[in-house]
């Protein structure tokens, strides 16, 4: 049996359980508690755990974050939510310099069970501060796990399962896809984190995409049924441990790649995907991998403009038909 | 000279006989931190050390004193110049020199180096590179013992280098805020590398600034390690009793430079020896013998700080080094996140 919830609910859902189950486990952050959470991902989960493991803080990510660590490396294990990733750059020190290193840095004896979660990546017209696609910068950091789910089963289930783990794994929603419903399984829901999901079958041509661009791709690969173009997508779910496995059988499939995600072109996980699929299935290639992106800009406050930059159906399909006709960017 | 404290100390505590065996073992360690960051700089020079060393000499009371006033279940964060400040939480002088000298029997198997002191076993959790970096990872150690009410303090270490970045400001502002049993301890040295107070702080008063946190605060000159202990047990109490943190400056000296690569010309050869003048352990060592300790017993126990650190520079010598495989494993617990 499955219901439906909204992505904020599967969320919630899964830090409930998680709070439920392990006395260890405390949700910290700005405007959790008696706000309801800045996108109400949090709702009444102040009520129902009290301020001592629904912390509201003031506004000091690298303070906040740098507690997360602390109280994880002597056996907590905190969730500590920025109300958007993009407000981490200032915590960055804390996630790459001790929640990353602090084990390697004690040979072993410590450790850094510890969430980092919110939303990532553009919202609408929020302007170039505000529009980060962060999870390139931290995907890039051994030590680190990263996950960016689509749907609402798989945020339920990858962030259960980030919770139980014992690294510090980050955890990139999308203030887009909060209102977004889908089918979560009833009863215990884990997801692995390193696992992708086709998620829709095709044999012409592969789109990678993760988070919110996953459900470009599969409108770009609806329109494409109608040319006759049979796309596959893999919905990555999880970027660091990637599930290179999953990504290199379908393109021996269908020999032809597009990466689609936000943040820029430089560098990021679609430059890692690509570097890895021409090394792992040079042979089953019949075009250059495409990789669409944001462009190369920081984002724009107009909507015409945030349009244009933002990775969009008709770039994909675009792309598409570029390597479709072998052609290159 | 060093300012007059602003604070008023208390009464002198009374002497009791059994303080003459807590002023040696406070001596014994302070002068085994001292004899290990002596052969240290030495390594150093023979190139069996790499990278950084930041040297505690001249500091080891503040160490030295300040742990001897926790308990072991006590958490220790610090900076990169964490030496003292483990051998005080108990780490072996072995486990110190091998992790020094890069060997897989060092206290982080080789992989931590100077900066990066860690011993789970004795509650030291770490020596940390980014100046201010720690601070708010301490004040989370605390609130771990807070929500789980396990009646233990942390104490966090930094120089006065750290008082102008974020991370303090951060840390103490959350530590008051949520009143953790916390005990931060500016270990003022008067130079941030080369850079002294007076170019660094619009106000010197370290302490000062718990004062904008509503936080209690301390601040004296460390010459005696016992009276050091005795000022950092009333911060620990107020962690430990009300669950309240404070912030103590102690005014300290470095005798050598920032790490092996300063030669320290930013400060006169007078003022050094001046202040070498002061040091606190060679005045532990002459209040022992004027206190009653015979010199053949002061002696007996400097022997043996000699033969522990000539043990330990051997270990570490003749311990085997890291390899490839003991990398994967340290970065992420369980299966390698490729
Ligand atoms: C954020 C950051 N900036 C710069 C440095 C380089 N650095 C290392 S130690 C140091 C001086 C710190 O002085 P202080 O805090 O007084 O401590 P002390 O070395 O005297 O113990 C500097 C600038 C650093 N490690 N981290």
């Amino acid at each position: 049996m499955a219901r439906t919830l909204r992505f904020r609910e599967a969320l919630r859902e899964a830090m409930i359980e998680e709070m439920d189950r392990d006395e260890r486990v405390f949700l910290m952050g700005e405007e959790v508690g008696h706000y309801q959470g800045a996108y109400k991902v949090s709702e009444g989960m102040l009520d129902r755990f009290g301020d001592k493991r629904v912390v509201d803080t003031p506004i000091a990510e690298s303070g906040f974050a740098g507690i997360g660590v602390g109280a994880a490396m002597v056996g907590l294990r905190p969730i500590i939510e920025f109300m958007t990733w993009n407000f981490s750059a200032v915590a960055f020190d804390q996630i790459l310099n001790n929640a990353a290193k602090v084990r390697q840095m004690s040979g072993g004896q410590f450790e850094c069970p510890i969430v980092f979660r919110g939303p990532n990546a553009s919202a609408r017209q929020v302007g170039s501060q505000h529009s980060h696609a962060m999870e390139h910068f931290y995907a890039t950091v051994p030590g680190l796990k990263v996950v960016a789910p689509a749907f609402p089963a798989d945020a339920k289930g990858l962030l259960k399962t980030a919770i139980r783990d014992d690294n510090p794994v980050l955890v990139m929603e999308s203030e887009t896809l909060y209102a977004v419903k889908g089918d979560v399984p009833d009863g215990e829901h884990l997801v692995e984190l390193g696992r992708a999901h086709v998620v829709r079958p095709g044999r012409d041509v592969t789109l990678v995409a993760y988070s919110r661009m996953t459900h470009v791709a599969l409108e770009a690969a609806t329109d494409l049924e109608k040319e006759g173009v049979s796309a596959e997508v893999v919905d990555l779910r999880s970027l660091r441990p990637l599930d290179e496995g999953t990504i290199v059988a379908s393109v021996e499939r269908t020999h032809r790649l597009v990466v689609v995600h936000e943040g820029w072109p430089y560098g990021g996980v679609g430059a890692e995907i690509a570097d890895r699929v021409q090394r792992l299935a040079f042979d089953a290639l019949d075009a250059p991998i495409l990789r669409v992106t944001t462009l190369d800009v920081p984002m724009p406050y107009s909507a015409k403009l945030e349009q244009a930059c933002m990775p969009q159906r008709d770039r994909v399909i675009d792309a598409v038909r570029r390597t479709l006709a072998r052609g290159t960017n | 000279m060093p300012p007059t404290p602003d604070t008023t100390p208390g009464p002198p505590p009374t002497r009791a006989s059994s303080d003459l065996d807590r002023l040696a073992e406070l001596y014994r360690q302070m002068l085994l931190v001292r004899r290990v960051e002596e052969e240290s700089a030495r390594a150093y020079a023979e190139g069996k050390i790499g990278g950084f060393l930041h040297l505690y000499i001249g500091q080891e009371a503040v160490a030295v004193g300040a742990l001897a006033a926790l308990r072991p279940e006590d958490y220790v964060v610090t900076t990169y110049r964490d030496h003292g400040i483990a051998l005080a939480k108990g780490m072996t002088p072995r486990a110190l020199l091998a992790e020094l000298f890069g060997k897989s029997t060092g206290c982080s198997r080789g992989l931590g180096g100077s900066m990066h002191m860690f011993d789970r076993e004795h509650n030291m959790l770490g020596g940390y590179g980014i100046v201010g970096g720690h601070i708010p990872l301490a004040a989370g150690v605390a609130f771990a013992s807070k929500y789980r009410a396990d009646g233990r303090v942390t104490v966090c270490f930094f120089g006065e280098g750290a008082v102008s970045i974020g991370g303090f400001h951060e840390g103490l502002s959350l530590a008051a805020l949520w009143k953790l049993p916390i005990v931060f301890i500016c270990e003022n040295n008067e130079y941030a590398m080369g850079t002294p107070l007076s170019r660094s702080m619009s106000v010197e008063d370290v302490s000062l600034k718990a004062l904008g946190y509503g936080m209690d605060r301390d601040r004296f000159v460390v010459d005696d390690v016992l009276e050091v202990e005795r000022r950092i047990g009333e911060a620990v109490k107020r962690a430990r009793e009300e669950s309240l943190p404070t912030l103590v400056e102690v005014r300290t000296y470095r005798f050598r430079g920032h790490s092996m690569s300063d030669p320290a010309k930013y400060r006169t050869p007078a003022e050094l020896e001046e202040r070498k003048q002061r040091d606190p352990l060679a005045r532990a060592r002459a209040s022992l013998v004027q206190r009653g300790l015979d010199e053949q017993r002061v002696e007996a126990l400097e022997r043996s700080v000699e033969a522990e650190v000539a043990d330990a520079v051997k270990f570490a010598n003749e311990s085997p080094e890291p390899t490839l495989a003991d990398l994967e494993p340290t970065t992420y617990k369980g299966p390698f996140a490729y």
